[in-house]
């Protein structure tokens, strides 16, 4: 199996995964949130209070999203950056 | 009551936290025991990426691209088959490339990116996170992809395993983390990990699935380009 064929394959496959998990569970919050771990630690330890709290947060979930969406832009252009690099020089020897 | 407040947590679909330990969310004897814990490791890492990069310059580009994939993959809210969202971590592709130490480095890169800008993780949680997610993780990718190596097997199925197990010793040991930080009233620490680990498990299976799945796909994509000297990748390709 060439490389090429293994990578459709592979990116089949998690397509694969995470829409079938979004078919399987449409009724599914699908929060990220952490915060139903703190719910879960304050139920268990009703006196413990989180004793310092984020420096900063995004205004909104949108600022968020924003904020997601450049974190894995910028990393995906590094990464899809130095693929090509190293494509271009192979092809220029 | 407390014994069905447990069983509903367990059983309900309960969003997972993105292996990330919040803020304030480690009493502070924790948070300076696992900073405390961290700092020599950050230390040895920084030296292993310095020796590395006058040892072997051209390294650098791998070195970023390696960053840039942690980045982008814990930038990933997939959704998983508990009803919940998680991230997958990243570290893998770095640590089978370059070994676990340097992870130690770039992975506090990417916690940091995260709790300065996304209130994800926290500063007093910056070095039990690093641990799990900056050391254990990358660790425990590398033994198993060497043990997976030695034993001969396939070096794509060998990676896929390598990261696969990589991310779930990560939330393991976030999980145990927090159980020594919050044990069950009554029962103790055991209880309190056991609970954190079968609420969160089911949650990261799929995750690490998807991790490891995109971990080999960029290999891939790196050993058809990258010169044959670089060790890992030119072993990547001989046997894949």
């Amino acid at each position: 199996m060439t490389n090429k064929t293994s990578n459709l394959l592979l990116i089949g496959a998690i397509i694969l995964i995470v829409v079938l998990t979004l078919y399987f569970f449409p009724n599914a919050e699908f929060m990220g949130a952490d915060g139903l771990a703190e719910d879960y630690i304050t139920e268990s330890q009703p006196d413990y209070k989180p004793w310092f709290s984020n420096i900063w947060e995004p205004p909104s979930g949108e600022i968020e999203s924003l904020l997601f969406s450049l974190q894995a832009a910028i990393g995906t252009g590094i990464v899809a950056y130095v693929i090509g690099y190293y494509k271009g020089k192979k092809k220029a020897v | 009551m407390k014994k069905l407040l447990v069983l509903l947590a367990i059983l309900s679909p309960i969003p997972a936290f993105s292996m990330h330990i919040m803020e304030g969310f480690l009493p502070a004897f924790w948070s300076m025991f696992w900073s405390v814990v961290y700092l020599p490791i950050f230390i040895l890492g920084f030296r292993k990426i310095k020796q590395l990069l006058v040892e072997k310059p051209e390294l650098k580009l791998l070195l970023a691209l390696a960053t840039a994939f942690a980045f982008v993959l814990s930038a990933l809210k997939l959704p998983s088959v508990s009803g919940s969202c998680s991230h997958p971590t990243g570290v893998g592709l770095g640590a089978l490339l370059f070994g676990p130490w340097v992870m130690s480095v770039i992975g506090v890169l990417v916690l940091l990116f995260q709790v300065l800008l996304l209130a994800h993780g926290g500063i007093t949680t910056l070095g039990a996170n690093a641990f799990s997610m900056a050391f254990i993780g990358p660790v425990f990718t590398w033994l198993i992809f060497s043990l997976a190596n030695k034993l001969g097997m396939n070096k794509k199925v060998a990676v896929f395993l390598a990261v696969f197990v990589g991310n779930m010793a990560t939330y393991i040991c976030t999980s145990a983390q927090l159980a020594f930080a919050h044990p069950d009233v009554i029962n103790g620490v055991t209880t309190a990990f056991y609970k954190f680990v079968s609420i969160f498990g089911l949650t990261q299976i799929p995750i690490a699935i998807i991790e490891g799945l995109l971990t080999v796909l960029v290999l891939n994509l790196l050993s058809d380009h990258v010169p044959m000297r670089f060790d890992f990748l030119s072993q990547y390709k001989k046997r894949s």
